[in-house]
């Protein structure tokens, strides 16, 4: 993985030796003895310790955790979850041929893609259109206002939208009541299975998509207004004009986003089904990411939903680093620089 | 009131001189059916948002009378009362859970934002001793995740189950916002940092004088995110609090609302007639939105760095 501009910019200064760069960094001193270098940067150093302590404790031991899917770990071997993992036997892929014949893995990752595939059709664009459109009004104030009130709901919890939604769109919500004293029939789109994907990927518009937006209008703001008066001098019309300068703008950008986006595909919306998988039922909202946790937590089954977690984590893996080749292939920047 | 919202998003009125020529000569005048549609669409998303805010805050500040005549949510307010908040803060669960609420996210903002402050000055001069592989450690965790079951494991393995310090310590980092705040001490001018260790000052003075003033508007962004995330957050609570008396608000919140509990100490008001079970719903959902409503609009101005610094780094 490579590092930002300003740290290559570093390593290729590294010789002739100069005195500042770009970064703050201090004088270049390839020659000076480690043990010099370690005195002189000691501050530094202590600075980033707690959090290197911390990212190793909460994401680099619980990798190393992840043997407990070739055991069959049982959590009441001892007190502490690590004696347990010490004394748990060994029993090889089991686990992972076990899943093969799961019905339920098999349906769970059905889901998953599903709702990735909603999401990227139906989420995806949102932020793009809303930001071509709030970009065409003029008035700052009225972008501001706009952009004030649809960044909003990305700072709600995901109990408190699918609250809300519940009290829209429940049986007991407001839609359903009015419908109901004006004669109609009512209707619960909160418990109804065959329509939950399309409610979560409502949800997830109602609760990202202003967020979203940002990154677009940032796009549009670096574009140069001297293309498009040049092109209208040329005759372009306004149509014409989004066409051949605005969306080539936003395609950079685009095709990061759709990387990250495709890279996350097995990762979908993981509070949110959980709060309302009993609503609807697992058959409809389970994806991996609540199979492993009703497998692991809520049943005990820690070591299966374990070998669950690390399948999902290397076909993740796997997807961020071919949507990136992909993107590079296109001419991208992709997440990270070749 | 205009003056105030401009005042809060930053974006000031309109430059004198420039009102009423926004557009650039050689651009089309728009036609007015195209305004009035864009106007209208305009609203329309606007409302989308605020509208069922709207009903909740409403709701929880009607009646029992009020609610039981429009037989649920109330749209337009009358008889506004504060009943529902009264009990809700008077002592017991809720009251409980938001105190709960408020020190988790306190404390935990200020620990993250401590350790990441230091972590990202710390990696900012990009000539030190062991700086490029520290960088890579903590990249790196931006593209495994460890998954839930080891993680779990691990929290209880240390012993953190049933302590706040679960609501804290596996979430307290988020990379991406270090490279942030790291992407933003970067760009302090060199000149200062320079002559500020000419004049005797150790890296601790140089970040806390001269380059958190400078970023300023970047820390506040970050703050705020990760106190959205501590305020957010109820999953943690769910997986390592047992014990009921120590939830947070959102668990409460989910609760309450969601599997339709009744709170202790409240079935026996609400039994009485004297206050609607909706009214203390809705209430509590309030008492959850009102510190993001109220921060985020401060820091709106700055979202956009925060957003797009380090966001094609990595």
């Amino acid at each position: 993985m490579s590092l930002s501009t300003d740290d290559r910019r570093a390593q290729e200064s590294r010789t002739p030796p100069v005195t500042t760069r770009a970064g703050g960094a201090r004088p270049v001193t390839a020659r000076m003895p480690l043990r010099h270098r370690l005195r002189r940067d000691r501050t530094l150093l202590l600075m980033t310790l707690p959090a290197m302590l911390l990212l190793l404790v909460f994401a680099y031991i619980p990798l190393a955790g992840n043997i407990v899917a070739f055991q069959d770990y049982d959590p009441y071997v001892a007190d502490n979850a690590f004696e347990a993992i010490a004394q748990s036997p060994w029993v090889g892929f089991e686990w992972f041929q076990q899943m093969v014949n799961d019905r339920l893995f098999w349906s769970a990752l059905w889901n998953t893609l599903t709702i990735f595939l909603l999401q990227l059709t139906l989420f995806f664009p949102v932020p793009i259109l809303l930001a071509l459109f709030i970009n065409s009004f003029v008035r700052p104030r009225v972008r501001a206002v706009a952009q004030a009130i649809l960044y909003l709901p990305h700072f709600f919890s995901w109990v408190l939208v699918v609250t809300v939604f519940q009290q829209m769109f429940g049986g007991a919500g407001l839609i359903a009541q009015t419908l109901r004293e004006n004669g109609h029939e009512g209707f619960d789109l909160m418990t109804d299975p065959g329509l939950f994907k399309f409610l979560i990927t409502f949800e997830m518009i109602w609760k990202d998509a202003g967020w979203g937006v940002i990154v677009f209008l940032a796009a549009l703001a670096a574009v140069s207004p001297d293309l498009y008066e040049a092109s209208a001098m040329d005759g372009a019309n306004r149509w014409r004009r989004m066409w051949h300068i605005t969306l080539p703008a936003l395609r950079p950008v685009v095709a990061l986003l759709l990387v990250l986006q495709v890279g996350s595909a097995l990762t979908v919306g993981f509070e949110q089904i959980l709060l309302q998988r009993t609503a609807v039922g697992p058959g409809a909202s389970e994806v991996l990411d609540t199979y492993v946790w009703n497998v692991g937590i809520t049943n005990g089954g820690f070591s299966y939903a374990a070998a669950v977690g690390i399948v999902k984590g290397i076909f993740g893996l796997l997807l961020v680093l071919g949507a990136n080749k992909v993107a590079h292939l296109m001419g991208e920047q992709g997440v990270y620089k070749k | 009131m205009t003056s105030l919202l401009s005042g809060l998003t930053g974006l000031g009125g309109v430059k004198p001189g420039t009102r009423g020529r926004l557009r650039p000569v050689w651009e089309e005048e728009p036609s007015r059916t195209g305004l009035a549609s864009k106007g209208v669409f305009l609203v329309a998303i606007c409302l989308a948002v605020l509208f069922p805010l709207w009903v909740v805050v409403v709701t929880s500040l009607s009646s029992v009378k009020t609610i039981t005549e429009t037989g649920g949510l109330v749209v337009i307010p009358r008889g506004i009362t504060f009943v529902a908040y009264q009990e809700l803060l008077g002592g017991g669960q809720v009251t409980r859970a938001t105190v709960i609420s408020l020190c988790v996210t306190l404390v935990g903002t200020l620990f993250s934002m401590t350790v990441s402050v230091l972590c990202a000055y710390g990696l900012s001069r990009t000539g030190s001793v062991l700086h490029r592989p520290l960088l890579v450690f903590m990249l790196a965790t931006m593209f495994f995740g460890a998954g839930l079951i080891p993680t779990y494991l691990v929290v209880q393995g240390l012993g953190l189950t049933d302590s706040y310090l679960a609501l804290i310590l596996p979430s307290a980092l988020n990379v991406f916002n270090i490279l942030v705040l790291r992407a933003f001490f970067m760009s302090t001018a060199q000149e200062l940092i320079e002559s500020a260790r000419i004049d005797g000052a150790g890296d601790f003075r140089i970040l806390w004088q001269i380059v958190m003033p400078l970023s300023r508007a970047v820390i506040a962004v970050i703050t705020l995110f990760y106190a959205v995330g501590y305020w957010s957050a109820w999953f943690n609570a769910s997986i390592y609090i047992s014990d009921p008396e120590m939830l947070p608000l959102q668990n409460v919140m989910n609760q309450l609302v969601l599997k339709q509990e009744r709170p202790t100490g409240l079935a026996q008001v609400i039994n009485t007639g004297h206050l609607s079970p909706l009214a203390i719903q809705m209430a509590v959902m309030v008492l959850a939105l009102i510190p993001v409503a109220f921060l985020s609009p401060f820091v709106q101005k700055h979202f956009k760095e925060g957003m797009l610094t380090g966001a094609v780094k990595g």
